[in-house]
C-alpha cells in the first residue's frame, strides 16, 4: 500500500486577495488549482478497473476506507496516455457540484509548486484553441517566467469528467 | 415580545419534535379506552399539543399555534373532567393530528395552508356532544371545600436547590393557603443539620383547583418527598405517597439509564462504522502476517492475534447494531392506517402485531415503510371482504390482519396475513392473458400468484381511491428487492392471502463470496447463491451462436460470462475450464461463469456513489483484507445488464 | 437612591442562537444574565462569581449539563442555588438524570418565552 508523497499543511492566507494555488505538468503544460481543493498527493497504485468504464476512467483506490475514482486528465483530453510507474503523481481533490461533493484523484505528470497569486495576477483567459475548454479556466497566470492555466476544477471534474460518463 | 434573533435556525429541530409530538398524541389517542379513559394518556396528549403550541408560539408559525391552541383547550377541558371522552372526539382529534401534520409541511415547504379546514376543525371539535363522565372523584373541590396538602420533604431536599417556601409560594396563586408547620422531626440543636430539612408541613387550601394542577407545582420534588393531596373532609383520601426518600443514586442511576438514550447524528454512526471496518481489514492483515511468524514467539503472537480477531468481530457486530432500531417505528403507524381505511370502507378489520420489537437496520426501516403500507392497503381494500360477505362465508365479521417480524438467521422476515377473500387464480389469469404478461401455457399456483407482482397489472375492477389501481405491486417488489430482499406470496382462494418479504439485517455488512475473474477479485452476496459446481460439456447448451444455457436440475439458466460482461481479460474462457456459480435474483436463475472461487468472508459495502456514480451490475465496492477494492455484484442489475447486452448484439 | 440588585442567572448552552434567544428574553425581564458555551466555561465562571439561578443544556461538548451540575453542587456557594436544566427530551429519564445529579428541576425544549419567564419565576 503506497503512502502519501506529500501532505498539504493548512497555509495561512494573505489578508489581502491572495490565492493559492498547486501547480502541475501535463503534456508540457503548467496548470494550477486552488489549493484548498487538494486533498493529497498520493503516488501510483494499480486502481481496481470498473467494468464498462470509459478509457479515462483508470478504476478505483481505497483512500483511508473510501473508495476513489482515478481520472486520466491526458486520456480524456485524447492526449497520448502515459506509462504509469513509481512517479506517476495522482493529486486527490474534493471538487463540488450544486450539493454534491466528491473526492477523485487525477494522474498527472508531476506536481510543481504551490505559488501564492493575487487577484491582480491573474488575467481573463484567451481562447487558447487548445486541450481544455474554457469553460474550465478561470484564468491565466504568469509566475516565474511560466504561463500557468489556473483550472476551475469543480467544473472540470463534475462537468467536464464526471457529467460525460453520467451521458455516456 | 421582540425578538430580533432570527429564529428560522431553530425551525428544523421544532418540526422534528412536533411530528414525533404529533405521533406521540395519535397513538395515545388510538390506545385510549373510550369508556374509562386513562387520565395518564390524557395528559400526554395534552402536553404533546402543549409542546406544540408552545414552539410553534415562539417562532412565529401562527397557523400552528392557534389551531394548536384549540386543540389544547379541547384537550384540557377534558383533563380537568369539563368535557367527556367520547369516539366522536376522538376522531375530530385524529383529525386534527392529521391536520397539524399538515401544517406543518405547509410550513416547511412554504406552501400557504388551507385554512378552511382549521374553522371546520375548530367547529367540530366545539360541536362534539359533551357527555360528561359518571364522577369518578377526580374532580376540583367543590367550592366551599378545599384541599389538603400534606408535604413531607426528604432531608436532603434543600441540596437541590429547591425551596419549600417557593413551593407554597406558587401554590398561593391557586388559592388561599393556611400552612402550618410539623417540627416533630427537628432533632435538638447539638445534632442539628443546617443543610438538612427537617420539617413537615399541612397546608390547607381554599379554591376552585384540581389535584393535577397541585400535583403539578410538586412535578420537580417528586422522587424527594412524602405528598399526601385529599380533599379536606372527604372520608375517601385521594392518596398520593411519593417515594419518603430519595434512591440511593447508584439505584436510580441504573434504571434511568436502562431506558436512556441519546440521539447522535447518522453521519457519526456511519463514521464510525467505517472506521470499524478499517480495523477489521487491519486485523485480517495482521492475521495472515502472524500466521507466517516463526519463532519462540510465534505461538504467543498467534494467540494474542487471535484474541484481537475475536474482539474485532464483537465490534464489528456491536457498530452495525447501533443503527438498527426496532420495527414498531415503522409498523405503529399501521392502526391508525387500518382503522382509517376499514372505516371508511365499511369494513370491520382487526390488526394483530407481533415481533414489533426486532430490530433493523435504520436505512432498511425507512425504506420498508411504503411497501408496508401499500400491503397493508391492499389487504384491507381487496383482501377483507364486507361484513355481510363474511357472514355469508361462515366467516367472523371482522377481518383480521397480522403483521408479524421476526429474525431468522441474518434476515428479518415480515409477514403479512390477512383472512380474507385470498386471490381469485382464474381472475388473474385472465387479467394477465389479456394484458399480455401471460401466454398459453399452463401455470402453476404459485406462478399465476406471482403475476400480480408484474408492472401493468391489476384485477381490480374498480379504481379504489385507496389503494389505486392495484399497480402498486409491481413498485413494492421493487423496491423490496432493491434493498436486497425478496417478497412471497401465498394464497388460498376463500381463507386468505399471506405476504412473506425477506430483508437483510443490515445494508451494509453482507457475506460475500470471492471469486476470480482473470487477475480481478470480485464479491458474490452469500444470499444470492444457490450452489457453485464445475460444470461439464453436457451440461452445457449452445442456443444461438455465441449464448450458452447451463442445464442445472431440471432448469435451463442464461450463462453470464463474467469476464464478457464486465470487460476483464482472462485466459479462462471456454466453459469447463473454470466454474459455474448459480444464483438466484428472487425473480430468476442465473449462472456466473469464472475462473476460480475463492473464500468467503464478510465484507462492508462501500459506495461507488459517493464519489463516482452507480455502475450497472454492481451494488457496490469493497476493500479486501490486503487494502485493494474489490467490486461487488449485485446480480440482479447483473442479469440485467447482460440482456441488454446480448439483445445489442442480437439486433 | 441605590440600584436595585438584579437577578443574577447563569445561562449555560453550546448554542449560540439558543443563548441569544434565552438570554435576551431574560434581560428583557429584568434579569442580569452570564453566559458559558460549555460546563468547563460555566465551571471556572461559577469559581469566581455567584449567581441566583443556573439554567443549563444538558447536551454540550467538553462537560455536559449533568457533569457540571454535579461539579457545581461540591462548591460551596452553588450548594443550595436554584439549576434548571434544559431537556429537549419530553422524556422521564433526561429530567431524573438532571434530578439525580443535584438539579431543582427541569425546563423542556422548545418553550415560549412566556413558559420560561413563569419557571424563572418559581425558583427566584
Amino acid at each position: 500500500m503506497n503512502s502519501s508523497v506529500h501532505t498539504i499543511k493548512s497555509l495561512d492566507l494573505d489578508e489581502d486577495a491572495t490565492n493559492q494555488f498547486l501547480t502541475f505538468l501535463l503534456a508540457g503544460e503548467e496548470y494550477g488549482v486552488d489549493i484548498l481543493k487538494v486533498q493529497e498527493i498520493r503516488g501510483w497504485e494499480q486502481p481496481t478497473m470498473l467494468p464498462n468504464a470509459l478509457n479515462y476512467v483508470l478504476g478505483v483506490i481505497n483512500l483511508r476506507g473510501t473508495v476513489v475514482p482515478i481520472i486520466d486528465l491526458r486520456q480524456r483530453f485524447a492526449l497520448e496516455k502515459s506509462q504509469f510507474g513509481p512517479t506517476t503523481v495522482v493529486v486527490i481533490v474534493k471538487v463540488s457540484n450544486a450539493d454534491k461533493e466528491r473526492t477523485v484523484g487525477i494522474v498527472v505528470d508531476a506536481v510543481s509548486e504551490v505559488y501564492n497569486v493575487t487577484d491582480e495576477q491573474i488575467r481573463p483567459p484567451p481562447d487558447l484553441g487548445g486541450v481544455i475548454s474554457m469553460d474550465y479556466v478561470k484564468g491565466l497566470a504568469t509566475l516565474d517566467e511560466k504561463m500557468i492555466i489556473l483550472l476551475d476544477i469543480d467544473k472540470l471534474i463534475s462537468v467536464g469528467v464526471l457529467k460525460q460518463i453520467d451521458t455516456h | 415580545m421582540a425578538i430580533d434573533i432570527d429564529l428560522t435556525q431553530f425551525h428544523e429541530i421544532f418540526y422534528e419534535e412536533s411530528l414525533e409530538g404529533l405521533g406521540t398524541m395519535e397513538t395515545s389517542l388510538l390506545n385510549l379506552n373510550i369508556g374509562t379513559p386513562d387520565a395518564e394518556v390524557i395528559n400526554t396528549v395534552f402536553r404533546a399539543a402543549h409542546s406544540i403550541k408552545g414552539g410553534a408560539g415562539t417562532f412565529g408559525l401562527t397557523d400552528i399555534a392557534q389551531f394548536t391552541h384549540i386543540v389544547e383547550t379541547t384537550l384540557d377541558e377534558v383533563r380537568s373532567r369539563k368535557r367527556g371522552v367520547t369516539q366522536e372526539l376522538v376522531d375530530v382529534l385524529l383529525q386534527s393530528v392529521d391536520y397539524l401534520r399538515y401544517l406543518i409541511d405547509c410550513s416547511k415547504s412554504g406552501k400557504a395552508a388551507d385554512k378552511d379546514r382549521m374553522a371546520e376543525l375548530a367547529e367540530n371539535l366545539g360541536r362534539v356532544e359533551n357527555k360528561l363522565p359518571a364522577a369518578t372523584g377526580k374532580m376540583p373541590a367543590a367550592a366551599g371545600t378545599g384541599w389538603r396538602i400534606i408535604f413531607k420533604p426528604a432531608l436532603p431536599l434543600l441540596q437541590s436547590g429547591n425551596e419549600p417556601y417557593r413551593l407554597f409560594r406558587e401554590l398561593g396563586t391557586l388559592g388561599e393557603l393556611k400552612v402550618t408547620a410539623d417540627a416533630k422531626g427537628l432533632p435538638d440543636f447539638d445534632h442539628m443539620d443546617p443543610e438538612l430539612c427537617y420539617l413537615g408541613w399541612e397546608l390547607l387550601m381554599q379554591g376552585d383547583t384540581t389535584k393535577e394542577q397541585i400535583s403539578e407545582i410538586f412535578e420537580w420534588v417528586e422522587g424527594e418527598c412524602a405528598l399526601e393531596i385529599s380533599l379536606q373532609g372527604d372520608r375517601r383520601q385521594f392518596v398520593e405517597r411519593r417515594k419518603g426518600e430519595r434512591e440511593a443514586p447508584e439505584q436510580a442511576e441504573a434504571r434511568a439509564g436502562e431506558a436512556a438514550s441519546i440521539r447522535v447524528n447518522i453521519d457519526k454512526v456511519d463514521g464510525l462504522i467505517n472506521l470499524v471496518g478499517e480495523l477489521v481489514i487491519a486485523q485480517s492483515i495482521l492475521n495472515r502476517v502472524a500466521g507466517e511468524i516463526t519463532g519462540n514467539k510465534a505461538e504467543d503472537l498467534v494467540e494474542i492475534v487471535d484474541m484481537l480477531v475475536r474482539n474485532t468481530r464483537e465490534l464489528q457486530d456491536q457498530a452495525m447494531r447501533i443503527r438498527m432500531l426496532p420495527i414498531d417505528y415503522t409498523f405503529n403507524r399501521l392502526p391508525r392506517l387500518v382503522r382509517d381505511l376499514s372505516r371508511s370502507l365499511g369494513k370491520q378489520v382487526d390488526l394483530v402485531i407481533t415481533g414489533n420489537n426486532t430490530e433493523v437496520d435504520k436505512t432498511v426501516l425507512e425504506k420498508i415503510a411504503d411497501p408496508l403500507i401499500h400491503l397493508i392497503r391492499n389487504a384491507v381494500d381487496h383482501g377483507i371482504e364486507k361484513p355481510e360477505e363474511r357472514l355469508a362465508a361462515g366467516k367472523p365479521e371482522k377481518g383480521l390482519i397480522e403483521i408479524s417480524a421476526s429474525q431468522e438467521g441474518g434476515n428479518i422476515i415480515i409477514k403479512i396475513t390477512d383472512d380474507g377473500a385470498g386471490l381469485n387464480q382464474e381472475k388473474i389469469l385472465a387479467k394477465a392473458r389479456e394484458r399480455g404478461l401471460a401466454g398459453e401455457e399452463e401455470l402453476t399456483p404459485a406462478q399465476i400468484q406471482n403475476l400480480i407482482f408484474q408492472p401493468g397489472f391489476s384485477t381490480a375492477t374498480e379504481i379504489s381511491s385507496v389503494s389505486g389501481r392495484g399497480v402498486g405491486m409491481d413498485v413494492v417488489k421493487r423496491n423490496i428487492n432493491d434493498l436486497g430482499g425478496n417478497v412471497e406470496i401465498s394464497s388460498v382462494a376463500g381463507t386468505g392471502t399471506r405476504f412473506s418479504i425477506k430483508l437483510p439485517l443490515t445494508l451494509a455488512i453482507l457475506d460475500g463470496q470471492l471469486v476470480r475473474v482473470g487477475k480481478e477479485t470480485l464479491v458474490i452476496p452469500i444470499l444470492n447463491i444457490v450452489e457453485s459446481l464445475q460444470p461439464n460439456k453436457n451440461q452445457i447448451l449452445e442456443i444461438t451462436g455465441e449464448t450458452r444455457v447451463y442445464r442445472y436440475r431440471d432448469q435451463y439458466l442464461p450463462v453470464i460470462r463474467l469476464y464478457e460482461t464486465f470487460g476483464i481479460p482472462t485466459d479462462i474462457m471456454e466453459l469447463q475450464q473454470g466454474l459455474m456459480v448459480v444464483a438466484d435474483t428472487g425473480e430468476q436463475r442465473v449462472a456466473l461463469f469464472v475462473d476460480d472461487i475463492l473464500g468467503q468472508q464478510q465484507v462492508v459495502i462501500k459506495s461507488l456513489e459517493s464519489n463516482y456514480r452507480q455502475v450497472p451490475g454492481l451494488s457496490g465496492a469493497t476493500i479486501l483484507g490486503d487494502g485493494t477494492v474489490a467490486m461487488i455484484i449485485d446480480i440482479a442489475s447483473l442479469s440485467q445488464l447482460y440482456r441488454n447486452t446480448t439483445r445489442k448484439e442480437v439486433a | 437612591m441605590s440600584e436595585q440588585k438584579k437577578t443574577r442567572i447563569l445561562l449555560v448552552d453550546d448554542s449560540v442562537s439558543m443563548r441569544e434567544m434565552v438570554g435576551f428574553t431574560l434581560k428583557g425581564a429584568g434579569y442580569a444574565v452570564s453566559q458559558a458555551e460549555d460546563g468547563v466555561d460555566a465551571l471556572k465562571f461559577a469559581q469566581g462569581n455567584t449567581v441566583d439561578l443556573v439554567i443549563t443544556d444538558i447536551n454540550m461538548p467538553n462537560m455536559d449539563g449533568i457533569t457540571l451540575i454535579k461539579e457545581l453542587r461540591a462548591l460551596p456557594a452553588y450548594k443550595f442555588i436554584p439549576i434548571l436544566t434544559l431537556t429537549t427530551e419530553n422524556s422521564a429519564e433526561k429530567k431524573q438524570l438532571g434530578k439525580i445529579a443535584g438539579a431543582t428541576g427541569w425546563i423542556v425544549k422548545p418553550f415560549d418565552p412566556e413558559h420560561l419567564l413563569s419557571t424563572v419565576k418559581r425558583v427566584v
